[in-house]
């Protein structure tokens, strides 16, 4: 692995990747037919989670970089979540 | 820029001759130079402006102009102030030409990317210049572009909000590159706890940047839709929630506050140490105090809506979030002052500056903290008040931190120096006059005149007068200075390396510096920021 | 070190960055749906019933395979395997396609029935399905807006690739693209459950 690059991921990973990101699909579509309450909305989200960690951690190769790019990705995440919670704060409560 | 075949250094090295040598050039320094003439230009624009609004106000009535010109005016002001001047002040001028140079690199991590945002600036300067001349009416909805009011009027205001947008754009791109430079950049034994306070500040702005700033870009492109397809998501007759809308609004605003605040601290954990010869006293605190600032910044931005009707809850929250950034901004004032103990202080302009700087800001941001009290801050919304507390942290911190650079860098960058008695003159004009129009208009405030209006009641008639002749003196200082900068960093004395002894990496090289900046040895670096020992200033 | 020098990683580090102001850019949006969700969670449920579930799915399928292909392309590059490398670009670009040609006729029909920003017919529907489907309009509308860019960079990337631009020691070009093309999927992944699954 030279200073620039990563080494390549193999085809056989993200083919995997993407199966599994399938079957979350169909999972996803299952549970909203279900009437669960509030939870279907909750159990939604949970799931694209999953496949959006399983995105960024493979896809775009996040596994690979320094810690430098995880701490970042931190960073935005824990801002973007003050940015709705804080917003409740006022909503909720009204 | 006719003068400038007297210069050496990045003035004449270039790939491309004559005016293609600026219009494309990738180089830190020029797009700095170019950043910095656009930012005066607008600045001498809305300086201009404010005085007009300051000579409405003279008398009770209309004097001037009506209440429509009124209401235009103060929006231009507001855009061309915030928008471009204050958040690319120092950032894009004084980080383009010197982060660059404080790290020990040859120039940003994306030196294209640097000359496209500034192409975005500019992009977004014609636009306002559109949205003004264009016909339809000058935007009346005040810089903030609050609902119901800018989805309904009948001016431009689809114009200036793309314009915000597009500045918002070239403001992102050089906090993307800020932040990557900083990372990637640093030259050998440039460690973290070497980087000078300036880069520091930079780097905790540029993520601001980054972070809040597509905030403003979502919230105007929807006010525009808004008034394009009338599809009511800030009418709460249609299911919308104006509220909601200020909420955006300020989740980018209040953190655009620290955009404009931020690098003028830096600028002044710069000066302090150079001309007191003392290294920075509590280097780490300010470091991180830094961080903490653009942390807290991203908290408290719902402290502009305690009148709107949001839910007391969230009053309580933020009112007792924004005490903490007090926190952080004290640890700075303390410091600076810390390292003026028992330093060997001298005078000269840039210091005056910086001395400026903290007088104002710790005014500036006592003011603050009762307008972040919920409830004196019920009383004072909207008056008066709060345009003094705003200006003076914008204008007498920014601003003065920019007028600081701009006396303290400058001759580095022209290789000549303006005249120091002549500079104090404009520095004590332009700090009585600011002092009195502002602290006029707070008190005015108190007494409760409403912000805003082109009219008042004849009580508050005296406190006017006195801010609006105190806007003639700050007009005065502003020419002086200007003109004093003008003619010395054209025709000035030569100056050497080190004018201030300065111990930050730019002042090792020649002044004007060169276009690599560091000729064709890479800089190592085995020392702090502010060790002075064995640092000489240059006689001129 | 001269002042142009070559730095992939913080080429990359710079592509996320902006990344991140894309995501910032989309959450003004999904905080407006999260408020009015909380504020109109029947009217959601039955706006969202209107939404039709087969383009929904069909285009998440398109995008995903998509976000395949492109990461196989830069595992491709990497590998020295040019041609391969310019398939699976294409193919990309030819399902970013698919996905708009999708849009296309799924908006068209909605339209069709009188739903859309603005519209009479959506305001007699109440107020929170109005709100619904303004946000659905201008999300979707800003994604659609993405995959557009999206394609547009992968199919530059596949030209330079052509033409020996973008090679197998120096593909961060094409790195860089296949990151924004797997932000649009991120978008979409969020996108599709909250507005087309809401019970």
């Amino acid at each position: 692995m030279s200073e620039h690059t990563h080494e390549p991921v193999p085809y056989r990973t993200f083919i995997l990747i993407w199966v599994a990101l399938l079957v979350l699909t169909a999972i996803t579509i299952a549970v909203s037919r279900v009437d669960l309450g509030a939870l279907n909305i909750w159990v939604a989200l949970g799931v694209a989670s999953i496949k959006s960690s399983l995105v960024i951690f493979v896809f775009m190769h996040l596994r690979q970089e320094s810690k430098l790019f995880k701490i970042g990705l931190m960073v935005m995440l824990s801002i973007l979540a003050i940015f709705i919670g804080l917003t409740f704060f006022d909503v909720l409560y009204r | 820029m006719n003068e400038t075949t007297t210069y050496t250094g990045f003035w004449q090295e270039s790939p491309r001759p004559g005016i293609l040598g600026w219009l494309l050039t990738t180089d830190h320094k020029r797009i700095g130079i170019m950043y910095l003439g656009c930012i005066i230009s607008m600045f001498i624009i809305g300086a201009v402006l404010g005085l007009a609004l300051r000579l409405e106000l003279i008398a009770p009535g209309p004097t001037i102009m009506g209440p429509q010109t009124y209401n235009a005016t103060f929006t231009v002001h507001g855009i061309i102030m915030i928008f471009m001047f204050l958040i690319p002040s120092i950032p894009a001028a004084f980080g383009n030409l010197l982060l660059p140079l404080h790290i020990g690199a040859r120039d940003v991590s994306f030196p294209k990317l640097n000359l496209l945002s500034w192409y975005c600036y500019m992009a977004g300067l014609v636009l306002v210049i559109f949205a003004m001349f264009g016909g339809g009416g000058v935007p009346d909805t005040g810089w903030t572009f609050y609902v119901p009011f800018s989805t309904q009027t009948t001016t431009n205001v689809n114009l200036a909000a793309f314009a915000a947008f597009m500045l918002g754009f070239s403001s992102i791109l050089t906090g993307i590159n800020f932040v990557t430079t900083v990372h990637r950049l640093r030259c050998e034994g440039m460690k973290w706890g070497r980087l000078p306070l300036f880069v520091w500040t930079l780097y905790a702005t540029a993520w601001i940047q980054v972070l809040a700033t597509p905030m403003i870009g979502i919230t105007l492109v929807l006010v525009i839709l808004e008034r394009t397809f009338g599809a009511g998501l800030f009418d709460a007759a249609r299911g919308g929630d104006p509220i909601l809308f200020q909420h955006l609004f300020w989740i980018y605003s209040h953190p655009a506050v620290y955009i404009m605040i931020l690098p003028g601290m830096g600028v002044v954990s710069e000066m302090i140490p150079t001309f007191a010869r003392k290294p920075l006293f509590g280097y780490w605190a300010m470091a991180l105090s830094s961080l903490a600032i653009a942390f807290a910044g991203s908290l408290v931005w719902a402290h502009h809506m305690y009148a709107s009707g949001m839910s007391d809850l969230a009053v309580l929250v933020f009112s007792f979030l924004t005490f903490i950034v007090a926190i952080p901004s004290a640890i700075k004032v303390f410091n600076w002052i810390s390292t003026l103990h028992k330093g060997s202080i001298e005078l000269a302009p840039p210091m005056l500056f910086a001395l400026a700087f903290i007088f104002n800001f710790a005014i500036g941001g006592l003011g603050g903290l009762a307008l972040g009290a919920a409830a004196s801050d019920i009383h004072l919304h909207d008056t008066t008040f709060v345009v003094g507390h705003f200006h003076y942290v914008m204008f007498g911190g920014g601003g003065f931190a920019l007028f600081g650079a701009m006396h303290y860098w400058l001759p580095k960058f022209t290789g000549r120096m303006y005249n120091h008695k002549v500079a104090a003159i404009g520095w004590a004009l332009l700090f009585v006059g600011f002092n009195i129009t502002y602290m006029a208009m707070q008190a005015v405030g108190i007494m409760g005149m409403p912000r805003r209006y082109y009219d008042y009641l004849p009580e508050f008639h005296t406190l006017n007068l006195v801010a609006t002749i105190g806007s003639w003196m700050l007009a005065a200082g502003l020419i002086v200075m200007f003109v004093n900068l003008w003619q010395g960093l054209r025709k000035g004395a030569p100056i050497g390396k080190n004018p201030w002894g300065g111990a930050t990496l730019e002042w090792a090289i020649p002044s004007p510096p060169p276009l690599d900046n560091f000729g064709p040895e890479d800089p190592v670096v085995t020392k702090g920021p502010y060790e002075f020992k064995g640092v000489v200033a240059d006689e001129y | 070190m001269s002042i142009e020098h070559r730095d992939d990683t913080g080429d990359r580090f710079g592509m996320w960055l902006f990344l991140y102001t894309e995501v910032i850019l989309f959450s003004g949006l999904f905080i407006l749906y999260a408020v009015s969700l909380a504020n109109y969670p029947e009217q959601f449920s039955q706006a969202s019933h209107k939404l039709n579930i087969y383009f929904g799915t069909v285009n998440t399928l398109v995008l995903l395979t998509s976000s395949l292909t492109i990461a196989l392309a830069v595992s491709a590059i990497q590998m020295g395997r040019i041609k391969q490398t310019l398939i699976l670009c294409w193919i990309t670009v030819g399902l970013a396609i698919v996905f708009l040609i999708n849009k296309y006729f799924e908006w068209s029909a909605e339209i069709g029935h009188g739903i859309y920003p603005g519209s009479e017919q959506l305001a007699e529907m109440g107020a929170g399905i109005t709100v619904f489907f303004n946000l659905y309009y201008f999300t979707a509308g800003l994604h659609g807006l993405h995959v557009l860019i999206g394609a547009t960079l992968i199919g530059v990337v596949a030209v330079m690739t052509a033409k020996g631009k973008v090679t197998s020691d120096r593909y961060v070009l094409l790195e860089n693209s296949a990151l924004y093309w797997h932000l649009v999927d991120l978008v979409w992944i969020f996108l599709f459950p909250l507005y087309y699954l809401i019970l």
